[in-house]
């Protein structure tokens, strides 16, 4: 290389999508907005001062109507945008900011962010979260006039004509709904974890994604070479010639991998001793089913549907929801679609809002309490799922049930929406299987009671886990002490297998455990009926799947619960079937606290 | 405090999400072509109903009662459109 070389940075965050792209990095957004600057303006200025934030806010307008005019009519978000229209020249802002300017004889941008912080410390007294979270509108509105007054031009990324990975600290519905995607090579944030909108975007367009990097938009600049590994979460920046080659190796290899493991994706998963499980595909968009169908998945085992409920001003209505679940329940009919009724919780609704409403979202008012409490907001939701199950084969499940009058609440609701949809004269379904999921440590307890109501069970074992050991495993303190081996986290799977067998209802495991190739023989042990997982996981699960042996991994389960810690449950499963998964699974992944 | 020289309507936020952004803003659209100010009052905090941003932060949610008071009674068609706006829960 002749120029200068620059030293290699290498940056971990959370791996959102999968993949390996090496590429140059384009930024599109200025961290330069946070930073205000005061500066005194002379009385005779003024004048001059107040016309320079009108016309930042002219040309905020404008940007505004030029997306809004471009956007396509299926994103729902226009008329958010048309509401920050409105507030670009509120005069609670507009006209404050303008007093602020002549009263106090400051810059523009330091008026407005006087205003702004003024405004938020009302909304941050508000007990009533949803309201609270409209302080968001106002933050956005500002940010997109500062922008145009600090004269950093918004980066225009509709016109990127290159291929590129795109650099940003957080990207919003209304970013991505700008981009032409197919110049995107790969997906680089600050924020965000692995449901960010970024995430969903690049997995549902197989492109890799890393995010929750926290600085990597100060570290990296336009046109910088990047290596984005979003398999492991890496980025490299700067990369020296060896790690390029390193890299382009690892990029090859995976693509074959992928290419391999995706031609034999639609044979069944069945087990070298003939026992059948059905591999599920977990989604979150409908255009998702577009994956699970390629990946050879057997079905939706758990469909999310938070994301119409997000980055919005207000709840989506039946209709829309009819919709979207009508398209989904279409597509894969026959196969079962699992809908999950809305589980709003800490880190999904706060994406894009700037405060946090409770001091611990995750043991707060969450999913079934949450919705228990606003039965309308419910019942919209139930109506639409009901409608949609006219069209194919659905099942309803509840999140977060840790008591059992719960059940029983949620499951009238569901039949007093039934009855007004009878009212109504629509058509509808109500003659599905529900069933809740296993995620609380009180339900596994009572997973006896709980079973007498429901169909099913599915265990999400990511909250379940968390709930389980108390492990926040965003937290890196204690991150390491989430595992899923963990003898009592084996005890209770077991339970509510054994249970569920007992009652002869069905149990399916939907969380990442049930997707992670190494811990597929333990679970498998336990008699799962189903197992649902990333649509890219799906093929891996089915190989592993047909290589072993359902006798064998019961075998190994009961030794697996003779041990006293994870890392000998670990070892076990290591020894015994370590060269099956090192066959099937792409390198690196094998890992303790996976 | 409420004027006895003002006109005003009480009336109850219907919707399930309360006053938020968008209907704030359909308030603010009716207003703007008022002879004079048009209020919105949640008990002691009054705001200025053409400024979405001011009906924010009342922090309206469904349930509460909120007073819309007109300076000048030839208003008194704007006051009825906005109470029949949030009676009818902003069309949700």
């Amino acid at each position: 290389m002749s120029q200068t070389p620059e030293n290699e940075i290498i940056m971990k965050g959370i791996n959102a999508s999968p993949g390996i792209c090496i590429g140059k990095a384009y930024l599109v957004d200025k961290e330069g907005v946070d930073i205000v600057e005061k500066y005194d303006i002379k009385k005779k200025k003024v004048p001059a001062e107040i016309k320079r934030f009108k016309a930042a806010v002219k040309k905020a307008k404008d940007e505004l109507r030029a997306i809004i005019d471009d956007s396509p009519k299926e994103l729902q978000n226009a008329h958010i945008l048309e509401t920050h229209m409105a507030l670009l020249k509120d005069k609670s802002l507009y006209g404050r900011t303008i007093k602020t300017i002549e009263k106090d004889r400051v810059n523009a941008e330091w008026a407005l962010k006087t205003v702004v912080s003024y405004l938020l410390s009302i909304f941050q007294k508000m007990t009533d979260s949803y309201l609270k979270e409209r302080a968001s509108d106002i933050v956005h509105v500002s940010d997109l006039i500062l922008r145009n007054l600090v004269g950093a031009m918004t980066e225009n990324i509709a016109a990127i004509d290159k291929r590129v990975i795109l650099v940003a600290r957080d990207l919003s519905a209304a970013d991505t709904s700008q981009i032409n995607l197919e110049r995107i090579k790969g997906f680089i944030t600050d924020r965000g974890g692995k449901a960010s909108h970024t995430g969903i975007i690049a997995r549902a367009l197989e492109i890799p994604a890393v995010v929750g990097l926290e600085n990597a938009i100060t570290q990296i600049k336009s046109e910088d070479l990047i290596i984005v590994d979003g398999n492991t979460g890496i980025v490299i920046i700067h990369p020296t010639e060896q790690t390029l080659i390193e890299y382009e190796e690892r990029k090859n290899q995976y693509q074959e991998y992928k290419a391999d493991i995706t031609r034999e994706s639609h044979v069944e998963a069945t087990t070298a001793d003939g026992f059948h499980l059905e591999v599920m595909a977990n989604i979150e968009l409908p255009e998702e089913v577009v994956s699970v169908r390629n990946y050879g998945g057997d079905g939706i085992g758990l469909y999310r549907t938070e994301f119409q409920y997000m980055n919005r001003t207000e709840f989506p209505s039946e209709e829309e929801l009819f919709d979207r679940y009508k398209d989904v329940v279409e597509v894969m009919n026959p196969s079962p679609v699992t809908i999950r009724t809305l589980d709003i919780n800490g880190d999904k609704a706060l994406t894009n809002n700037y405060h946090r409403q409770e001091v611990n979202p995750v043991l707060g008012l969450r999913a079934i309490r949450y919705c228990l409490k606003k039965p309308d907001l419910f019942k919209t939701q139930l109506r639409a799922i009901l409608r949609a199950a006219a069209f194919g084969n659905v099942r309803i499940m509840f999140p977060m049930i840790s008591a059992y009058f719960e059940i029983r609440l949620a499951k009238r609701m569901l039949d007093e929406a039934a009855e007004s949809l009878e009212k109504n004269g629509l058509p509808f379904n109500r003659n599905i299987d529900v069933g809740i999921m296993i995620e609380v440590p009180s339900a596994v307890i009572t997973a006896d009671l709980m079973a007498e109501e429901v169909d099913f069970f599915s265990i999400g074992t990511n909250d379940l886990i968390q709930y389980a050991l108390a492990i926040d495993r965003g937290n890196k303190q204690v991150a390491h002490l989430y595992q899923p081996l963990d003898p009592a986290i084996l005890r209770m799977l077991k339970h509510v297998a054994d249970v569920a067998k007992e009652k002869g209802i069905k149990v399916f495991m939907c969380g990442e455990m049930a997707g992670t190739p190494h811990h597929i023989p333990i679970v498998l042990g336990m008699g799962m009926d189903e197992l649902s997982m990333n649509p890219q996981s799906i093929p891996v699960a089915k190989r592993v799947i047909r290589s072993i042996n359902l006798k064998d991994t019961q075998a190994l389960l009961e030794q697996a619960l003779k041990q006293t810690t994870a890392k000998n449950v670990f070892e076990l499963v290591r020894d015994r079937y370590g060269e099956i998964l090192a066959d099937h699974t792409y390198s690196g992944n094998f890992k303790l606290n996976q | 405090m409420v004027s006895e020289e003002y006109v005003y309507r009480e009336v109850m936020i219907r919707n399930e999400l309360g006053m938020h952004a968008r209907s704030a803003a359909k308030i603010a659209k009716l207003v703007q072509d008022s002879k004079a100010h048009v209020w919105v009052k949640k008990g002691d905090e009054t705001a200025d109903a053409s400024s979405i941003v001011d009906i924010l932060t009342l922090a309206c949610e469904k349930g509460t009662t909120i007073t819309i008071m007109i300076e000048d009674p030839s208003d008194i068609d704007i006051l009825n459109a906005v109470a029949e706006l949030v009676e009818s829960g902003f069309g949700e």
